[in-house]
């Protein structure tokens, strides 16, 4: 065997052993810690199935924002001394849910091994599509964001708003307006605040990076935004930042920008190229530039106020 | 696929009340809520010239986005049933809105309150979802529907803020969450098998193999945990019986009949190909299980939010009997139509209901139906309302609830399938029981203390919504034909 297929199925078989691993940990924080460096390993797996965009994506998002999501909220668990333990479920019931996981994980596996080979696929028609005179962009993943599937990319930025007044709508009635609690209660100690000072600038950049060469080469708005919002919550737990008040009118005109400003641009097509969502042939490049650059604003904002909870506080 | 014209109005509908969230949030304050009252005629003009322009061309009204047609593309399309169901929403959705401007007015001497603008964001996403899933023509594009809804109608369950109502929050997420996950594990799926998610290209495509049916299962599992069909109905009772009243008649009314929606879209659009006749007998079953159990349920509960709330769960089910009849080789046609009067005559009855057990709560100080002896005297009118809604909630005559069951009745006829008789009927006869639990009482000697004089906008608000529910018993032949528009006629659903 050699070296790459050897490496293939020693990270498939690590893949599923750290799984396991974070379902069976007792401790909170050590499952939090093994979801995280599961999140880390599928981003390598994309890697190895030539999907970079998935990568970057996964690792931000399942890697990093999910990772701290959970360790603040375990924190806060923790922190609450009420927060009592309900009844665990019984034997019949983990029982019947592993069987039920064990038969849809079987089927899938079964069904996935019965696909066409080579399985029907948009991917090149989309290449073809995206490089075309009508876009011309290099990425065809940006193209079927931005372009051929604009209308689901501006309503998931939609749900994103939703999520986040949804979390802010499980504070109290008191606290409505004031800022969420900072991502951690102590002053941290110096190694962290040096390593904010140096990670977060250099991760600004990349950020901006991965945004602008989205469009021909693997990035995006998606993964930009999520490794800026990463670096805001890293300034955040160094406490070189605080999480804004929710009753801020930049804040909010932040997190709606990317969603208002690509609803704009789609009903404006309208006029300009005969249809709703469609760019005018020779400025196709520059307004999907243009609204990404709001989208990455929304996403950066929107990821770390999901994190940093409901306003606590007093409102004034 | 080419747009037809005055398809661009499709995309309106949903990005009018897109619009609406994203300047209320900016704004904040009171701006949503004028924003959410401003959008309810612009909401109905768009559904009904919709719905005109779908029975003017009698096929369906389609556009594609972008001008980009599928496969890489997204199309948006309008039968007959989308329109009907986008005009019933139009209608439902100002009525709760114009019903919850007391509760839900942000106080004096604040900008803004966090139950106001919640309530009032949260119920433009509702009805942009909603409109999305009766117009969607592909599968991920509807998976994004399915999410606005979520995550516009579980912050709605614990609007109110008090334990109880974070728990059935909650417990509303996970079912719903797992209801989400299960469905894009089917649509990627069929991706993986066809490499196209539109429906009218998968319909055209799709052959009985061991994927699809193993993605039919994932997406109807995850529909019917969204839309509480008996056995995954534990989520739905705590869930709008907490909700505020005007919350529980959107949710119960429209919301879950959105995910109902797209199991119908699914087993009549994506998969004509499957043999019907297992799954339509299963989910048949399973509907049938919910009318008998669901009313079961209802003639137990102690108040009144919970009852209407448990008569919820029953009436879901009479929309699954849908499957088996409407499948059928005779008396399809009837069967079909026999399940939209049902879709609607629920959504209107049940939408009154909520918001009449909301004025009694309110009136009362409580919904304790021991509590409730002489309160018809008190409260005519919603106690009115809350008799024509179990009207049709019984299926008597002159309702939309009597039209639905008289159709599905002789679609068992014409098809042979008396089983089905069975739910329709007994379930017709449980509900008799626990309408006459709300009325006996209410209309017995007594006196009660009312706290609070009703607003007689509100109640008659809830008195027009059960006018509807009514009046659907006189709907002309026309009516019927509309939602036969855009049918498919192929494989399982032949008429």
């Amino acid at each position: 065997m050699s070296v790459l297929p050897a490496l293939d199925v020693g990270l498939a078989l690590l893949v599923v052993g750290v799984a396991a691993w974070t379902i069976a940990a007792r401790n909170l924080f050590a499952s939090v810690v093994g979801y995280v460096a599961y999140g880390l390993l599928l981003a390598l797996v994309w890697v190895r199935l030539y999907a970079p965009d998935v990568a970057l994506t996964e690792a931000a998002v399942g890697g990093g924002v999910t990772g701290v999501l959970l360790v603040t909220a375990g924190k806060r668990l923790d922190a609450l001394a009420s927060a009592e333990v309900g009844v665990p479920p019984g034997r019949a019931l983990k029982i019947l849910a592993g069987a039920l996981a064990a038969l849809v994980a079987g089927a899938l596996a079964w069904v996935v091994l019965t696909l066409p080979s080579p399985a029907p696929s948009l991917a090149p028609a989309a290449a073809e599509a995206a490089a075309g005179p009508g876009a011309g962009l290099g990425n065809p993943i940006t193209a079927v964001l931005i372009s051929y599937r604009s209308f689901d990319t501006m309503l998931e930025k939609v749900v994103l708003i939703l999520a986040v007044l949804g979390v802010w709508s499980v504070g109290a009635d008191a606290a409505w307006g004031a800022a969420p609690a900072p991502l951690r209660k102590v002053r941290p100690d110096g190694a962290m605040i040096l390593l904010a000072q140096f990670l977060a600038p250099v991760g600004l950049l990349i950020g901006v990076h991965i945004f602008w060469v989205g469009a021909d080469a693997p990035g995006g708005a998606f993964q930009g935004g999520a490794l800026l919002a990463a670096m805001g919550m890293v300034a955040m737990m160094a406490r070189l930042a605080e999480p804004p008040r929710i009753d801020s009118r930049k804040l909010r005109l932040a997190l709606v920008a990317g969603p208002a400003v690509f609803l704009i641009v789609g009903v404006a097509g309208l006029a300009l190229a005969d249809n709703l969502f469609a760019y005018p042939q020779n400025f196709a490049k520059p307004l999907i530039l243009f609204i990404e650059a709001f989208m990455v604003l929304s996403i950066a904002v929107a990821l770390p106020m999901l994190v940093c909870g409901p306003p606590n506080g007093s409102p004034k | 696929m080419t747009a037809s014209p005055g398809g661009a109005l499709l995309v309106f509908a949903v990005l009018t009340p897109v619009a609406g969230i994203l300047l209320s949030f900016a704004l904040g304050g009171r701006a949503a809520e004028r924003i959410t009252l401003a959008l309810a005629p612009i909401g109905l003009a768009l559904a009904g010239f919709i719905a005109f322009l779908v029975a003017r061309s009698g096929a369906p009204l389609v556009y594609v986005i972008g001008g980009l047609p599928p496969p890489l593309g997204i199309a948006l399309r309008a039968d007959g049933a989308s329109a009907t169901m986008m005009v019933a929403a139009a209608l439902i959705v100002p009525a709760a809105a114009f019903y919850a401007r007391a509760k839900f007015a942000t106080p004096d001497g604040v900008a803004e309150s966090r139950g106001a603008l919640t309530f009032w964001i949260m119920l433009q996403a509702i009805w942009a979802a909603l409109n999305l899933i009766f117009l969607g023509a592909d599968l991920f594009n509807l998976y994004v529907a399915l999410e606005l809804l979520t995550f516009a109608a579980v912050p709605l369950v614990c609007i109110d803020g008090r334990p109880e109502t974070l728990a059935a929050a909650l417990r509303y997420l996970l079912f719903a969450l797992f209801g989400s996950i299960s469905y894009l594990l089917g649509v990627a799926l069929l991706y993986g098998g066809y490499g196209t998610l539109d429906i009218v290209l998968l319909g055209e495509r799709i052959a009985a193999t061991p994927l699809v049916w193993t993605a039919a299962a994932l997406m109807t599992a995850g529909l019917l945990a969204k839309t509480a069909l008996f056995p995954l109905h534990i989520w739905l009772p705590p869930a709008h019986a907490n909700a505020p009243a005007a919350a529980s008649a959107v949710l119960s009314g429209l919301v879950v009949k959105g995910s109902f929606f797209l199991t119908l879209r699914l087993w009549f659009y994506v998969l004509p190909a499957l043999p019907m006749a297992a799954p339509a007998a299963i989910l048949g079953t399973l509907g049938g299980c919910a009318a008998l159990f669901g009313s079961i349920l209802a003639l137990r509960q102690p108040r009144l939010k919970l009852l209407v709330a448990y008569s919820t769960v029953a009436q879901i089910g009479y929309l699954f009997l849908v499957f088996p009849l409407a499948s059928a080789p005779a008396g399809g046609a009837l069967g079909w139509s026999g399940g939209f009067v049902q879709v609607l005559a629920h959504a209107f009855a049940k939408a009154a209901m909520f918001l009449s057990a909301g004025v009694l709560a309110e009136a009362l100080g409580h919904d304790r139906i021991a509590h409730f002896s002489g309160a018809a005297r008190a409260l005519p009118l919603t106690f009115l309302t809350l008799g024509l809604g179990g009207l049709s909630l019984m299926g008597l005559p002159p309702s939309g609830g009597f039209e639905a069951k008289w159709l599905m009745l002789r679609a068992c006829a014409a098809s042979g399938q008396w089983i089905w008789a069975v739910p329709i009927l007994g379930g017709g006869l449980l509900a008799g029981g626990y309408v006459y639990r709300i009325l006996a009482p209410a209309l017995a000697d007594g006196v009660v203390e009312v706290k609070a004089r009703p607003q007689l906008s509100r109640e008659l608000v809830a008195l027009g919504l059960v006018g509807v529910a009514l009046a659907l018993a006189f709907a002309p032949e026309g009516f019927f034909e509309f939602i036969q528009i855009g049918r498919p006629l192929a494989g399982g659903g032949a008429s």
